[in-house]
């Protein structure tokens, strides 16, 4: 029996957006399920209800009728209390929830012996999660909207011009904080024509920051930010200072800031002083994305948009909402995907599979039991830390070189052990043979130096070569076959003579083969 | 010719060897290199024919030889495959160590060359330590041609108490040594040389019968450079410099490809030798992280559509290519998204094939233009930006458990890193183990698709869906 996901009228006030839209419908269907949308949902994103039907969904007329007949329920915003009044026994809900910072909430919805899936409790570090990770597609939405915001508020252009009415200089932005959202922001600031610096305490997305057309600012102070799971951790004092030197410095250079600091469980930091306010220019804007956990901006009002020293200070709390039609269809797909993780069989029936990484993590009460917070993941260790442990670097380049060179200690132990092999040699060996043995170590040390050049590509020609070379032995055999000076009596001439014809006739297989060989192949080596 | 003349040739001879070895550095100089290989022996040769130890009455048997080997040769030349090669080349290593064996027995029995005291007894040496690597090399080879071409198991045979087998051996060969520099004659010599050198065959055999598939291409590299100090330690025997330098060249440039490819592998030289590496055995650890999960297969037609939708595509080659003949399907599908626009590489393992260099050599031989043919260190950064990564009959070079599990037997080989790139393909016959014997978590991995079939008849069906 196929199941129904019920998608309800948000009814946060001035909340836009909507859990699903009609593309997705389509979609979900295919998954198995009915889907039925409360008459009215989309309107505020701009997708009827017509749209929703032709998609194959089914319009309840309000809000008690939608969530009867569902059993599974997605939504945007966490459920207000006539909400998790409306729902049974046995009902899934999907939302944002954020469980940590709504004890009752969560109290009430265990009540209900409902099963609740809390989409910001995804274990984001699992790359199988990316695809169905809100808070993301979110982030990048609200950095989107902040730059939207501040160009709006801005009374100039972004981009410098040279016009006949004079040359324009393009407006400065400071993003504060690399995440998802300072990273979409620095994009869409770049995008705009606009000269962008931003910061961030873990100094591994500088390069991130570049890629999009950033400047990335340096706190000059040394200290490691990441603190795991893709967030910043609470700095130190001195770290602090230094930061705050920065940020006053930034504050009189730039026109607008844009602050996207967060530290997951705890108040926003404070990183923009009103004495910094103050120092910047009249008609600078500021777009403070950490309203809602009270501001990175000492000056912010939540949800409100004010002018303080001739600055405009702008903490909206639903930036996401106001680009309603574009998160409403990330969010719709964030939710398909999970949809599709719960019900692999395709046939229209959620399995909340505890044993899944990524479901367990979601899951924050399965029928009516808490099972928030979830047990910390095992498997994947951030790679910054697993990665020097696992995988010795290789040598760099081409050629392979003799690698790091050798430690004093070790060269010194080689050469000595060199000499007294040496002494021993000359102190014992005739002088025709040290002759011979000058020649031998001369060689392998040509050889060794040759060697180390050889591209690998060419290892198969170099090893056919050198084994035609190594035919070189015939010379042995030559000499044998026929000495001038084969006086002696008893030298057996005809076993030595059929000895070397067998050797040289072996070794010219070898030195004929090894080179014409050798040719074939390098002749198909080409650009 | 004078004796000053040969002289002066050797050293003409000599210089040519390593201006040869030298030139194979970079593919613009190696045919040039290889021309200097082939002058430098024609000299050799013709001085020391020429010169005042061979008389004319040689001459004839010289010819007869010489022109019968070198049919041969020639002959094998032409018809060898570019896939064989390796076998080609261990062939030809044993041919080395035979002909070393023989000149060291018609030496020792050659009662004209006659000294006396310390010389004589380093002479004796040199012969039976010229002996002794020739037949190793030489059995050893034989035993390489065979597993190189399935005519014998490529798992390794481990005999119980080997080591101890190995050490018995050299403590006998010693106690000969001592036996053979004492003989009083030739006749009283023979024995003890006899002995030597079928313990140096059963050597030899041993050796390389221990020594696993996978592990072929330090064994190759190793055996070349043991033909090289054969012809070294028949140049000390005979007193003669071009042997001794060439033998030393050969020699080392041996035993440098032979560490190469060890640490390619990260893995000793005295382990690989001392073999066993793969064997059920070894390492059990494997099995308590053996990877669960399901693999994802692909139909060839799907591979064509993601190659065409591809902008980076990176094509890792390893034996099962070679074993397939698939290279030159591998090259038409290269030309015809090249044509595209589609950025095609390909990402060579330096341990890939069967023996040093295999692939570069079976993808030259497709017309593959070599700039586009990269070493690993060269692009295994670029993976994340890659689109397609596309594995064809390779295994152990793709593991990621090298670098994710610690108690893998492969752990800390350096790896193609493919599964970083968006989409990896992986072209095998079945979800078998490669040499190592150790599962492959990459075929598990999400963004992994396998491709089931033999190489080439999978390819050629991606390259008609690509066409049409």
């Amino acid at each position: 029996m196929a199941q129904v996901i019920g998608v309800p009228r948000e009814t946060a006030a001035g909340e836009k957006r909507v859990a699903t839209v009609p593309e997705v419908v389509e979609k979900l269907v295919k998954l198995g399920f009915k889907v039925a949308v409360q008459s009215g949902a989309g309107d505020a994103a701009n997708f009827g209800d017509e749209a929703y039907r032709a998609a194959g969904a089914e319009i309840a007329a309000d809000a008690a009728e939608l969530w009867a007949r569902s059993d599974v329920v997605f939504k945007v915003r966490a459920p207000l209390a006539e909400e998790v009044g409306l729902m049974r026994e046995g009902q899934t809900l999907i939302s944002f929830l954020w469980p940590a910072q709504n004890p009752e909430l969560m109290q009430s919805l265990a009540a209900r012996k409902a099963t609740v899936l809390a989409i910001d409790a995804l274990p984001r570090m699992l790359s199988r999660a990316q695809k169905m990770d809100a808070l993301t597609s979110m982030a990048s939405i609200s950095g989107y909207r902040a730059v939207i915001e501040a160009a709006n508020a801005f009374g100039r252009f972004f981009n410098g011009q040279v016009t006949a009415a004079g040359k324009i200089p393009p407006a400065k932005v400071f993003i504060a904080g690399a995440g998802v959202a300072g990273l979409a922001a620095i994009g869409t600031a770049a995008g705009l024509g606009a000269i962008v610096r931003a910061n961030d305490t873990r100094a591994e997305v500088a390069d991130q920051v570049k890629s999009l057309g950033g400047e990335f600012v340096k706190v000059e102070y040394e200290e490691e930010g990441a603190g795991g799971g893709g967030y910043a951790k609470v700095m130190s004092e001195g770290f602090q200072q230094a930061q705050r030197e920065m940020y006053a410095k930034q504050a009189r250079e730039v026109d607008v800031i844009i602050t996207t600091a967060l530290i997951p469980g705890k108040p926003a930091p404070r990183l923009i002083t009103a004495d910094m306010v103050k120092s910047m220019k009249p008609g600078s804007v500021i777009v403070d994305m950490a309203a809602e956990q009270g501001g990175n901006c000492e000056l912010t009002e939540p949800g409100k948009a004010v002018v303080k020293h001739g600055v405009t200070i702008i903490g909206y709390t639903d930036l996401p909402s106001r680009l309603a039609k574009q998160s409403s269809t990330l969010y719709a797909t964030n939710l398909f995907r999970l949809a599709e993780e719960l019900c692999k069989g395709k046939d229209g029936v959620i399995d909340v599979n505890m044993e899944d990484d990524a479901i367990r993590g979601l899951t924050v009460i399965k029928a009516g039991r808490v099972t928030w917070p979830p047990p910390p993941l095992k498997l994947p260790a951030p790679p910054a830390a697993a990665k020097p442990a696992a995988a010795p670097p290789a040598p760099k380049g081409h050629g392979h070189g003799a690698g790091k060179p050798m430690s004093g200690k070790a060269l010194a132990v080689i050469f000595l052990v060199g000499a007294v092999l040496f002494w021993f040699i000359g102190a014992n060996a005739p002088a025709a043979f040290l002759t011979n043995f000058t020649v031998f170590v001369l060689g392998c040390f040509v050889g060794y130096m040759v060697i180390w050049n050889v591209t690998p590509a060419l290892h198969t020609p170099l090893m056919s070569v050198t084994n035609a070379i190594s035919s070189i032995i015939v010379i042995g055999a030559l000499i044998q076959i026929a000495p001038p000076l084969a006086a002696s009596g008893d030298r057996p001439d005809e076993l030595i003579r059929w000895l070397a014809v067998v050797g040289i006739a072996l070794t010219s297989i070898n030195m004929f083969g090894g080179f014409a060989v050798t040719r074939r192949m390098l002749a198909m080596f080409r650009k | 010719m004078t004796f000053g003349l040969t002289t002066v040739a050797y050293i003409g001879a000599t210089i040519l060897f390593i201006l040869s070895l030298g030139g194979l550095s970079n593919p613009e100089t190696s045919r040039r290199g290889n021309l200097y290989g082939i002058i430098g022996m024609t000299i050799a040769v013709l001085a020391t024919v020429l010169g005042p130890r061979v008389a004319a009455a040689g001459i004839p048997w010289i010819v007869g030889a010489m022109v019968l080997g070198g049919a041969i040769g020639l002959y094998a030349a032409r018809i060898v495959k570019m896939t064989q090669m390796p076998e080609l080349v261990a062939i030809m290593h044993s041919l080395v160590g035979l002909a070393a064996c023989l000149v060291g027995f018609a030496s020792y029995v050659d009662t004209s060359i006659q000294f006396t005291g310390a010389e004589k007894t380093i002479h004796e040496i040199e012969i039976y330590l010229g002996v002794l690597i020739g037949a190793v090399t030489f059995s050893g080879s034989v035993i390489a041609f065979g597993k190189l071409s399935a005519r014998i198991s490529g798992k390794p045979m481990l005999i119980p108490g080997r080591h101890w087998f190995n050490l018995l051996g050299l403590l006998v060969v010693l106690w000969y040594g001592r036996e053979f520099v004492l003989a009083p004659s030739v006749q009283d010599g023979m024995t003890p040389l006899i002995i030597m050198t079928a313990i140096a065959l059963l050597f030899g055999v041993h050796m390389v019968m221990a020594i696993g598939g996978a592990d072929m291409p330090v064994v190759v590299s190793m055996l070349n450079s043991y033909s090289g100090w054969a012809a070294a330690a028949t140049g000390f025997m005979l007193s003669n410099n071009l042997l001794i330098v060439t033998g030393a060249l050969v020699g080392s440039s041996g035993a440098i490809l032979s560490y190469i490819m060890c640490r390619a592998m990260n893995r000793n030289f005295v382990s690989v030798i001392a073999g066993g590496f793969g064997t059920e055995g070894g390492k059990p650890a494997a099995a308590g992280t053996a990877p669960a999960g399901e693999v994802s297969p692909i139909s060839a037609p799907e591979t064509a559509e993601l190659l065409r939708e591809a902008k980076n595509v990176i094509i890792v080659p390893g034996y099962g290519m070679a074993v397939a003949q698939a290279q030159h399907t591998v090259y038409e599908i290269t030309k015809h998204l090249r044509e595209k626009g589609v950025d095609v590489r390909f990402g060579i393992h330096p341990v890939a094939g069967r023996m040093p260099g295999h692939m570069n050599v079976l993808l030259a031989e497709a017309k593959v233009p070599y700039d586009i043919v990269l070493e690993m260190d060269e692009l295994n950064e670029d993976f994340p930006d890659t689109d397609v990564a596309m594995v064809i009959g390779a295994n152990d070079i793709v593991n990621p458990s090298a670098q994710d599990d610690p108690a893998s037997p492969i752990a800390g080989m350096p790896v193609l890193e493919v599964w970083k790139a968006k989409t990896s393909i992986v072209m095998k016959r079945s979800m078998a183990s490669g040499y190592a014997g150790v599962d492959n978590p990459l075929f598990y991995k999400e963004n992994n698709r396998m491709l089931f079939g033999d190489a080439k008849k999978m390819l050629d069906e991606v390259l008609a869906a690509l066409k049409s």
